[in-house]
This record gives structure tokens, sequence and C-alpha cells, in this order.
């Protein structure tokens, strides 16, 4: 089913095309190749599936498990509702809720086992504010692999080391394909499908890290932000992209600390004072505005704290925290001397970036994974379920997995305009045949220098419009003057291309939302309260006669209710202290 | 405007005397979700060619002979 088209590009067909392997992925590829063997499915990845996505050295835990006996679907709703300040359409987050026991028990038979107490029942933890849903894997290490063992029972068909640059739709609107450029040959790759569902994680080289180090990031690196840019290019709506990710993180290491695993061992989050400030741990916009308050007081550094804690309960931390998800964590406390046992941790306020599996801000979708484009599906933390982690990114991939391979196969392929690709190829190549110019990693530092200089929350009017006006020149040298050397530079020419579409985004949907919301993730100076008369609802982002337009959306009627006194239970995050 | 090479110090080291990779080997250069890693065709081993890294460890984690150590990137240490 390989074939050339005009240009030497080469084309392949399918059905359903997933692309990104990291977590949502290779579970949609898998779900919609189970579903139906007969298919043709293929899963197009920028790394190697086998070590790709923020999961490459595995999870300590399930962050949001929604298990019989410990929580309802209802609860959750309820709680991620709540957390994420009402903006919520519930039926996808009740749809993943009522669903991820099962991906649990499939993810068990795969090989990776949770945590259980002496009577053989899941060790839940309560670390959110109102329900127990952080569950530890114990062979957490272990993800990678055996996802994919299960992609090479199915002979799963993958394309590692291409890069998705654009999506093709055809003249009713459909998907179509997409167009992938090799990121170690250039060469060019059509993939017509039927369905194709976006699993590219968030947008993590956003802004830039405090030690100046491009890839010093929080997320996966290789995460620059592609599928939230082929989206919006291929006019999907966007949602709530104010609705920044901003963590807590470990000062310079930027890697979770983690407060999740600590905390049920009996570490918290604390000031200079060695005194807690915040009444839970659980990551919310709500919580990192104390979090920004507390440094800004002068009773700073914040710092993770465990030196109260036994010998061995610490052991045990660090047998978790130095061997998975963030291996390295340990190699940078002993470069700095720092023993859990003796030292607090230094932590402090990460740069920004978009991303649904930890904020809200994400593609449009439904409780299938739909997006507004039809035969496009997008899954995981590109995928504007709040809150949804990596359970999320499982249970979300598998719903969109199943429904695409359905849709597929009551549709043909869609043409697309030949022009397309044509006008795609110039762009991508340019600044390969350039001799002279300006290196992605200076177009990209500057990007993202401008980012945390005028972006970083809180958010004030002017200092946005100056950004809009300094973007604006970037991308004139981006146009006009960006330079590769080779294969590799391109992919992080084409990187640095997505990175300044999402700071554009991030400008307009911020500069568009006239309240505040979501904590510090959309702290606006001059709008400081919540304006729930006007602002209850989603802002849509969408690329309209080739600029971006933001509208309302209202949110959908809620399927549980919320009561009006527990709607503010994540607003009261800071500890009162006693008299 | 013409390019200067401005140097770095790149936090992923590969022990020569480990590294197989001209007996056919690599895995490193295959896992790296960054892609940062190359075999040398002067020496015939792995070594970083870009200092992108997200200090991440895959490399060293299923390097077959031991042969790879991840560092911190120096402006983090
Ligand atoms: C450090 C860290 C710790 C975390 N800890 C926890 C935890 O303890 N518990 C928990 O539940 N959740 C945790 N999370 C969140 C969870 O891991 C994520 O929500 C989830 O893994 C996201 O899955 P994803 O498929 O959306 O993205 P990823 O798994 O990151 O996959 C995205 C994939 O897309 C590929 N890609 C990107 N651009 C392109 C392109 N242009 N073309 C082709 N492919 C592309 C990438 O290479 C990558 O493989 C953590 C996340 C991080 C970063
Ligand atoms: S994985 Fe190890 S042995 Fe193989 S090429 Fe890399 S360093 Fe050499
Ligand atoms: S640590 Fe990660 S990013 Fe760095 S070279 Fe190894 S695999 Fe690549």
């Amino acid at each position: 089913m390989t074939g050339d088209i005009p240009g030497g590009i080469s084309a392949v067909e399918c059905d359903v095309l997933v692309i990104g392997g990291g977590t949502a992925g290779p579970m949609a590829a898998y779900k919609a190749k189970v579903k139906n063997p007969e298919s043709r499915v293929i899963l197009l990845e920028k790394a190697n599936v086998k070590r790709s996505g923020a999961i490459c050295m595995g999870m300590d835990g399930l962050n949001n498990a929604v298990i019989p006996g410990h929580s309802t679907p209802e609860q959750y709703t309820k709680e991620i509702t709540i957390a994420n300040d009402g903006i919520c359409d519930q039926a996808p987050v009740y749809k993943y809720a009522q669903r991820c026991f099962e991906i649990i028990q499939e993810l068990d038979r795969f090989g990776i086992r949770f945590q259980k107490d002496q009577k053989g029942d899941f060790d839940v933890k309560k670390v959110h504010h109102i329900g127990t849903y952080v569950l530890p894997m114990p062979n957490g290490d272990t993800v990678k692999k055996a996802l994919y063992r299960q992609l090479r029972r199915v002979q799963m068909l993958i394309s590692n080391r291409y890069m998705a640059t654009r999506l093709l739709t055809g003249r009713d609107g459909r998907i179509a394909g997409v167009i992938a450029v090799n990121t170690r040959t250039s060469e060019f790759l059509v993939v017509r499908a039927k369905a194709v569902i976006l699993c590219m994680g968030a947008a993590g080289r956003l802004g830039l890290p405090h030690s100046g180090y491009l890839y010093g990031t929080y997320e996966n690196a290789a995460n620059a932000g592609d599928g939230y840019a082929m989206a919006y290019h291929a006019g999907a709506a966007l949602a709530n992209l104010e609705c920044f990710q901003i963590n807590p993180l470990i000062k310079d290491y930027n890697g979770p600390a983690c407060a999740y695993v600590a905390g049920p061992f009996g570490g918290y989050t604390a000031n200079n004072e060695g005194m807690r400030f915040i009444e839970c741990d659980y990551w919310s916009g709500q919580m990192m505005l104390e979090f920004h308050r507390e440094l800004q007081s002068g009773r700073g550094p914040v710092f993770l704290k465990l030196d109260h804690l036994a010998d061995e309960t610490i052991g045990e931390i660090e047998s978790i925290l130095h061997r998975v998800e963030r291996p390295t964590r340990g190699r940078f406390h002993a470069g700095r001397s720092t023993d859990y046992r003796h030292q607090m941790i230094e932590m402090h306020v990460s740069e920004i970036g978009f991303c649904s599996g930890h904020s809200a801000s994400g593609v449009f979708v439904d409780e299938f994974g739909r997006t507004t484009i039809p035969g496009l599906y997008a899954a995981g933390d590109m995928a504007n379920v709040p809150h949804n982690y990596m359970l999320g990114a499982f249970t979300n991939g598998a719903v969109a997995g199943e429904h695409a391979i359905d849709f597929a196969a009551e549709t043909s392929l869609v043409d697309y305009d030949p022009a397309d690709v044509t006008a795609e190829r110039e762009r991508v190549l340019a600044p390969l045949k350039r001799e002279d110019g300006i290196p992605p990693n200076q177009i990209e530092y500057k990007t993202r220098r401008l980012v945390n200089d005028y972006l970083q929350p809180p958010k004030i009017t002017r200092k946005y419009e100056i950004a809009a006006d300094r973007f604006a020149e970037v991308r004139e040298d981006l146009d006009t003057a960006m330079l590769a050397r080779d294969a590799h530079e391109l992919m992080r020419a084409m990187e640095a291309s997505s990175i300044l579409d999402c700071a554009e985004m991030a400008v307009c949907a911020s500069l568009f939302r006239t309240e505040s919301r979501w904590g510090l993730y959309h702290y606006r100076v001059e709008y400081p309260e919540r304006d729930n008369e006007n602002w209850l609802c989603h802002t849509l982002l969408r690329k309209v006669d080739g600029v971006a337009i933001c509208e309302r959306r209202p949110v959908a009627p809620y399927i549980v209710p919320i009561g009006n006194e527990e709607r503010s239970a994540y607003d009261k995050q800071r500890l009162r202290r006693p008299a | 405007m013409p390019i200067a090479n401005t140097p770095t110090t790149v936090p992923v080291v590969i022990d020569a005397d480990k590294c197989i990779a001209d007996k056919g080997c690599t895995v490193c250069v295959d896992v790296c979700p960054l892609d940062v890693l190359r075999i040398s065709e002067l020496t015939g081993k792995a070594y970083m060619k870009y200092d992108e890294c997200w200090y991440c460890m895959p490399c060293e984690a299923d390097c077959p002979t031991g042969a790879v150590k991840v560092n911190i990137p120096y402006l983090l240490r």
C-alpha cells in the first residue's frame, strides 16, 4: 500500500492513524486494532515507541484511579469539576471515571502491578481535597515494556522517527491524513487515513526553565506542542489555553519532588520556617497561587519537607523517587549533597506550558475523543479533559481508538488538495535550503525567554500586548531566515515553529478571558476576581481565515450536580495559622 | 551572518571500552527520545552529538554493557 506521489514523496494509506506513541497513543492504536483485527492501523512517532513520552522510564503511580469501594465516578467527576473551577464538560470526565477501572485491570493483565494492602484490596491513597484516588505502582518502571509487548503481539505497524508537521483535510472538511518528515533523513511521508488520533502530549517547551537549559523541562522535551499547532492549523477548536500548566517542581532539576509519593508517607510542602502553608498538596491552580504568594511574602523559599520522617520511611521514598519516572533525581540531589534525611528540598514555580493532563488546556474533545473536525480525535495531555494524568491518557486513548476504528469502517479515504502537500513541503524544507541564517535553537530560546518575561502569570494586559509584537518579529525571522544544517536541526526548526504558534495562542486566549480563574494559571492583575456571570464558559480558540479567533462556549449542563457549598472546596487552600 | 559554534559540556558519557557499537549495537541511539546520540564514524563508539538532553535515562537503562552514564546537564546541576 506504499506508493509514490509526485515530487518524490511516499504515501501510505490506513484506516486509523495514531500520531504520538507515548502513553495515549499506544493504547489507542492497540484498542483500534483489537476491535477490528482486519483493519490497518499505523502508529507514528517522532522518537521511538519503545521509550517515548512522559512515561519513558515508567511512573510511580496512578494519580486519579477511580476504584470501586474507594470512590465513585460521580464523586470523581464532582471533584474534577470543582478543582477546575466549574469549567468542565462532565461527559468526558464521567466516561473516563466509569471506564478507568477496567483499564487498570487490563494494565494488570499486561503485567503492570498496582499496590494492594494486606487484605488484597487496592492500597489507594488520599492526596486530592475530597476523594481518594492515588494508587502506587510497585513495578511502574516496566510500563513502557508491557505496552510494547502488546503492540508486538498485535503486529502493530509502527513508524518511528517520523515527526508529523501538518494535518490534511478534504474539501468537505473531513480529516484526510497527515504530513510527516523523517527526523534523520528529512524524507517526506504522507499518510492517508480515514481517522486520525492526535496523542502528541503536552506543549512542554513553551516557557524557558529558570536554568536556561532548553531541555530542562518538566514534560518530556520531545513534546514541543506540535499537536496543538497542527490542530490549530487544521482548524480544530482548542479549549481554555489560558489555563496554563504551572507545576511545583524541584528547583533547577524541574521535575516533580513528588508530593503525591511523599505525602502519604508524611512529607509535605513547607515554607522557609518549615511550616505547612497549604491544606493539600494536590496540584491545582489555587494551590500554585498560594505557593506563588508564599514566595512573594518573604517566607520562601518553599520546600518539600521529609527530614522529620524515620530513616526507613525515607529509604522507601528514595527507592521510588530515584528509580522510576525521573530516576536522575537521586543524582541531582547527590550532586548538591542533599539528603532527604537532613535537608528539605528546595522547590519553585515552574515555567508555563499547555497540558490538560495536569490542568485544562487542550484540543476540544467530547466523550469519544472527537475534536471539532470530523474524523479527527485527540487523547492524552493534549486533549482538554481536565486533570487527566496517565490513566486518563490510557483510558481516553482506548475510548478514542475504539470509536475511531468504527468510524473508519463506515467511511472512505478523503481526497486532499495536492497543493497543500507542496506548500507544506516548501515550508518545512525552507530552513535546509538556506545557506545562512538563524539556527533554530536561537529562535526557540528567544521565543521562550519572551514567554517567561511577558506571559508568566500574574498576567498583565500591556505585557501580553508587547509580547504579541515581539512574537511577530520572531515569526518574521522564523519565516524568512531560520537555518537548519541537517535533518536533526530541521526537526528542531519545526519544533521552534510549533512553540511560537503556542506562544501566540497563549496570548490570544489569555487576553480574551477578562477575569481571573484557576488560581495562578489565569491570574489577570486587572481582573483579579472570578466572574461567573460572564465567564463560566469555555474559551474556544480556532483559526478562521488565517487568524486566531476566540469565542465563548457554554459549559455543558452538569450530569453530576454540584452543591453551592461544595463549589469552593479548592479555594480554601491556605492553612489558617493558629492565633 | 555566519554561524559560530559555542562549546557546551554534554551530560551523557559513554565508556568507549565497554561500548560494543563496533559489533553492531545501536540501542542507546535507538531509544533516546530526543535523538541526540550517534555512533561516531571515527571511533565506532556511541557519543552524545547534541546537547539537548532530558536526563531521562533510557540510554543508560537499556545499554547491554553498562557503558552509558547520564549526568545532570551542567546548567541544572
Ligand atoms: C515527570 C512527569 C511525572 C508524571 N507523574 C505522573 C504520575 O505519577 N501519575 C500520573 O498519573 N501521571 C503522571 N504524569 C502525567 C502523565 O505521565 C501524562 O499525563 C501522560 O503520560 C500523557 O500521555 P500522552 O500520551 O498525552 O503524552 P506522552 O506520553 O508524552 O506522549 C506523547 C508522544 O508524542 C510524541 N510526539 C510529539 N510530537 C510529535 C510529532 N510531531 N510527531 C510524532 N510524534 C510526536 C512524543 O515523542 C511522545 O512519545 C507525569 C508526567 C510527567 C512529565
Ligand atoms: S547501547 Fe551501549 S553498547 Fe550499545 S551503542 Fe550504546 S553505549 Fe554502545
Ligand atoms: S538521558 Fe534521555 S535524552 Fe539524554 S541521551 Fe539519554 S535517553 Fe537521550
